[in-house]
């Protein structure tokens, strides 16, 4: 092809360093984060520590995993901290009352599809924003939580279950195990699959798609499914970790989960995201916690730390669209 | 000196798109105190130019000047704080809000702070009075008929001391009674010394009521003149031009069998049921004004929209078609006329739009993505096609419209395609692009695919098909051969019937622009 042909067709030309960032940006930022706490953060290194990063960000990182499909497909899903919440407790409830891990498990997890399939139903069907949908289905389920507890923490007796969140393999506890399975899992969907490449084009141009032929109010109906369920079974780990069903629990969880996504590149019109991406953003946001509870910075301060990383990511997000 | 300086003068001012220049060097005058007609087909750039006057748009060349003073900076509000008022077909009101405010809109007359209702209810009495319409100020917009609402947008241009007016297919939305009233406050405007540019596909609109004329045709300046010295005849000849013949590459081909038969589809869009039938391996094209209803019936063809009665049937067998799944499955495609909403996902690449529909057909299990087929298959059509782009994992929105366009066909060559479905195929695409999507019309005829292309260019539909159906206020008027069609012919069946009040003969889908 002859340059003068080209040259309409492709776009100028752009500095490597700008075009290098644009593809690593993330896991650069997250090397240089990393490097820098292990040097003058004290204990940052230790193994210790380490366990206990990869832990606190397991759950982040489930549900990343599913919001990252749910941002993809150009939605957004509010909910998730409540469902955490709820599962939790009515996992809590159900095994107090019928003794059976399984049925506490089940319900659970069926809370957090009943919550999914609803959100999935009315934004995909009824055409209802998906902000405004999931905002109602957020205090819903949390009013939920609170009335089948009556407000209060449940105790939860069956000590097999606490095995769910306490046990480790080769010194890594389980969620962590889960969560890097789920990674890979997702990983595949969103970049092996149809499905996973229609979620990309359904949230690029949801009318494209349908005009395509794809199936798009089924594949978000599937994608709030999934993420209730995900959330549920973060949830349930949750509630084994510390032993008890909280409905006061994970308030905010949402923004957390939905920062590190757009941290990990994911737009928040749709049609873009990775899952290598999603996982820097969920380390970045964990080792920054991590290193301001080291650091032994107060709580109220790292509100106002986690706000400020959310605004960076949103402004760096229409940073690099305007830039192209 | 003792010319006055225009007040409008485009001084050379070119547009480039992407891989399309809608403007090219196009340099007129428009005077204070004259009514000036804008006239060419459709892509001609009249509204690349109309949104240059507003401040949307900044030239890529060239210049404005208002009352010889060249315009600087190109922003909807200094156009506004200049004088600039350009009225769309589609109206920019507000309507939960009432005629009022909707008139003073983001200059609202204050007292301390806060709205003076009192001043603001006497000052939209005052502007109503001046266009003649006889309405409560605080009557809510939303609840005017269309012609009202055009008469208040009307009159908010006035409030803000417009001196140049431009109106873009201002009637057709209005019946006969709100043209005459629209017509004697142009004329109004036009004793007031404002300047006024009038865009219109109506020909007696424009000698009835326009001193001068200009003419674009594909983004160029054909002709500044008096319309008095202009004959109709002249004008369309000036707006048609003379084209190269042989960039439609028609070639005869005899019919390759039974093909796609549709009898008395009935649905939205559609005032009368529409009946005919194309052959494989025909070119079978529509023809008719925006809003005549072409579109309509393609999106009833492709499941894009409920049918209420009628068959339609393929070789013998009828089709169900609810969805695009369903069209897509009996070998029925549509290339939508809205590329960059209905077509492209713009965020994603060559590749995966491309694949986009028929991966799903060529995945593993039907569930994993078949990634050698994907890459054989992407290569395959953009050889195909000619698609320019540096490589297959390019994003599409960064290709030309001319590109794009050969991308979504790609994706519809990776199907089985019986009836290819083409609502507006060129639009805002270059000539050598244009002439190129024409060979592949011809060829995939050939093949025996049936081609139904819906156009608004004379040129584009006379030049391709084999037989032409003329579309008119929601159903079919004609069907011509293609040795008995002309321009004349075809322009005639497809301008709406000037007898009767216009307004009220429109169903009620076409009457919303």
């Amino acid at each position: 092809m002859s340059t003068t042909a080209s040259a309409a067709a492709s776009p100028a030309p752009r500095p490597a360093v700008a075009d290098f960032f644009d593809k690593a940006g993330m896991l650069v930022v997250l090397a240089i984060l990393f490097v820098g706490c292990s040097v003058f953060v004290e204990n940052f290194l230790s193994w210790r520590n380490m366990q206990g990063l990869a832990l606190a960000v397991s759950m982040t990182g489930m549900v990343a995993c599913t919001m990252l499909f749910c941002l993809a497909a150009g939605d957004f899903d509010l909910s998730i901290g409540s469902v955490v919440a709820c599962a939790g407790v009515l996992a809590a409830v159900v095994m107090n009352q019928t003794e059976s891990i399984t049925l506490g498990v089940a319900a659970g997890l069926g809370i957090g599809a009943l919550v999914g399939v609803t959100n999935g139903y009315v934004v995909a069907k009824l055409r209802i924003n998906a902000l405004i949908t999931t905002l109602a289905t957020m205090q819903i389920v949390r009013g939920f939580g609170f009335i089948i507890s009556d407000g209060k923490a449940v105790g939860i007796g069956l000590e097999d279950f606490f095995s769910l969140g306490s046990s480790a393999l080769f010194s890594v506890p389980t969620p962590v195990w889960i969560t890097a399975g789920c990674f890979a899992l997702f990983g595949f969907i969103l970049n092996r699959t149809v499905f996973g490449r229609d979620t990309l084009a359904v949230g690029g141009n949801a009318e494209a798609a349908h005009l395509a032929g794809i199936a798009v109010d089924r594949v978000k109906i599937v994608i709030f499914t999934a993420q209730g369920v995900m959330a549920a079974f973060a949830g349930i780990v949750l509630a084994s970790r510390i032993t008890s069903g909280q409905p006061n629990t994970s308030q905010g969880f949402e923004l957390e989960v939905i920062s590190a996504c757009v941290l990990g590149g994911v737009s928040l019109t749709g049609g873009v995201g990775s899952m290598a991406f999603v996982i820097a953003g969920v380390l970045i946001m964990g080792i920054v916690q991590n290193a301001m509870n080291l650091m032994n910075v107060a709580t109220f301060y790292q509100y106002v730390a986690r706000g400020l990383i959310l605004l960076a990511a949103v402004l760096f997000d229409r940073w690099k669209r305007r830039k192209q | 000196m003792s010319v006055p300086a225009p007040a409008l003068a485009f001084d050379r001012v070119s547009m480039a798109f992407p891989g399309v220049k809608a403007l090219d060097d196009v340099s007129f005058d428009v005077r204070a105190g004259s009514i000036h007609a804008l006239m060419g087909e459709n892509g001609a750039g009249k509204s690349t130019l109309l949104k240059i006057l507003s401040g949307a748009y900044t030239p890529s060349g060239g210049s404005l000047a208002l009352d010889g003073r060249p315009r600087t900076s190109g922003d909807t509000s200094d156009a506004l704080a200049a004088g600039i008022a350009v009225i769309y077909q589609e109206l920019h009101l507000v309507p939960e809000m009432s005629v009022a405010e909707n008139l003073f809109l983001g200059h609202l007359p204050q007292k301390f702070g806060l709205v003076n209702r009192r001043a603001l209810a006497a000052a939209a009495r005052q502007q109503l009075e001046l266009i003649g319409e006889e309405l409560d100020p605080w009557t809510k917009l939303g609840t005017l008929s269309l012609g009202q609402r055009q008469m208040v947008e009307i009159a908010k241009a006035l409030t803000r001391g417009a001196r140049i007016i431009a109106f873009d297919e201002p009637t057709s939305s209005l019946s006969d009674r709100e043209v005459r009233r629209l017509f004697t406050i142009i004329r109004e405007l036009r004793s007031r010394g404002c300047a006024v540019l009038y865009v219109s596909h109506r020909m007696e609109e424009i000698f009835e009521l326009c001193d001068r004329i200009t003419i674009l045709r594909d983004g160029r300046h054909v002709d500044t003149a008096d319309l008095a010295t202009l004959t109709r005849d002249a004008v369309v000849q000036r707006m048609v031009g003379r084209k190269l013949a042989d960039i439609y590459h028609y070639t005869p081909r005899p019919p390759a069998g039974p093909g796609l038969v549709v009898e008395g589809l009935c649905g939205p869009g559609l005032a009368e049921p529409c009946t005919f039938s194309a052959a494989a391996g025909e070119i079978f094209g529509f023809f008719g004004l925006i809003g005549a209803g072409r579109s309509e019936l393609l999106k009833l063809l492709f499941g894009g929209a409920e049918k209420t009665g009628g068959r339609v049937t393929f070789a013998g067998r009828a089709l169900t078609l609810t969805s695009p799944r369903q069209a897509i499955e009996a070998g029925i495609v549509l290339c939508p006329e809205d590329r960059k909403k209905e077509g492209i996902i713009p965020v994603r690449s060559v590749l995966e739009n491309t694949n986009l529909s028929a991966r799903r057909r060529k995945a593993r299990a039907g569930l994993f993505i078949h990634e050698a087929w994907e890459q054989t298959n992407a290569r395959e059509r953009t050889a195909q096609l000619r698609v320019k782009t540096p490589s297959v994992h390019q994003l599409i929105r960064n290709l030309s419209g001319g590109n794009q366009q050969k991308v979504i066909l790609g994706r519809w060559l990776s199907e089985k395609v019986n009836v290819l479905l083409l609502d507006e195929p060129t639009r805002g695409i270059d000539v050598g692009a244009k002439s190129e999507i024409y060979t592949i019309m011809q060829d995939l005829a050939r093949s025996g695919v049936c081609v139904i292309v819906v156009s608004s260019e004379l040129p584009e539909i006379l030049g391709v098909s084999d037989r032409i159906a003329v579309m008119r206020q929601g159903k079919i008027a004609a069907i011509l051969d293609r040795a008995e069609a002309t321009e004349e012919k075809l322009l005639k069946l497809a301008l709406p019937l000037e007898s009767g009040p216009r307004g009220a003969e429109l169903p009620p889908a076409l009457a919303t622009p």
